[in-house]
């Protein structure tokens, strides 16, 4: 394998748009190279496994300098929708899939996806609030045991 | 750049392995490569390799993988079947063209 990387586990934590796919396409890098992954999806980042949600993630326009959109132009109703819309035809450019269809594409890539399970519970999600292509519901300990001999990641 | 012997012919390759010159490729060269990475190459490999290649040759880019999920008429799923050690590069490599640069 690549590098002696064998295995990586990457845990996404948040639910923007900008947050999910670093993540995703980390997942997918590692699968081209032949490398093992598992995905955990854990408080917010449950968004993107998230049937009714996971089309609609938008980026985050306030509290985010990167942008440089002052904070209270950034708060106007329809500006994250706007900013969200000129960065999804930027990601459509770069033949990046959407989010639903880049989760599918890891799924029948390999990728083993998981959801944390205090985070489902925090939530009041059930199984089927969450895509079919999901792996299982994990407590930490689990995780661990899948993530072993292998690097973690957390975004 | 270094002259390998594949299939009694010096091929030169760079140094991940990959063809430099797409055209000093032939079916026994792939052949060789997909050997020493573990791949006995079946129709169905070379359905992948074939279309790796001729898109290659076509627009002077390799397909990242979500274009042959939707396009070499072999799913994205068979397709890490069939290249465990990763799809793209590896029907690249065997397909005798340069390493793909896409992210996705």
């Amino acid at each position: 394998m690549a590098n002696g990387n064998e295995k990586v586990s990457i845990l996404i934590s948040k639910g923007s748009l900008e947050s999910v796919y670093p993540g995703l396409i980390l997942a997918n890098g590692a699968r081209a190279e032949g490398i093992a992954v598992n995905l955990l999806f854990t408080f917010f980042g449950l968004e993107a496994i998230n049937r009714r949600h996971y089309e609609h993630l938008k980026v985050a326009t306030v509290g985010n300098p990167g942008l440089h959109v002052p904070t209270l132009i950034g708060g106007l109703p329809g500006v994250s929708t706007y900013v969200t819309r000129q960065m999804e035809q930027k990601i459509a450019e770069l033949d990046i899939p959407p989010i639903p269809e880049f989760v599918t594409l890891l799924s029948d890539s390999g990728a083993k996806l998981y959801a944390c399970k205090a985070s489902v519970e925090l939530f009041d999600l059930r199984r089927d609030d969450l895509i079919e292509e999901l792996s299982g519901i994990l407590t930490m300990g689990e995780f661990y045991e899948v993530a072993a001999g292998g690097q973690i990641i957390f975004t | 750049m270094t002259p390998t012997l594949i299939a009694n012919h010096f091929i030169d390759l760079d140094a991940e392995g990959y063809l430099t010159d797409p055209m000093q490729w032939e079916e026994r060269v792939a052949h060789d490569i997909a050997t020493a990475h573990g791949i006995f190459l079946s129709d169905r490999h070379w359905v992948v390799v074939r279309f790796m290649r001729e898109r290659y040759m076509a627009t002077g880019c390799a397909p990242g993988i979500r274009v042959m999920g939707r396009e070499s008429g072999v799913s994205v799923r068979e397709l890490y079947q069939l290249f465990p050690g990763g799809p793209v590069r590896l029907a690249a490599k065997i397909g005798g063209i340069p390493r793909p640069k896409g992210c996705i």
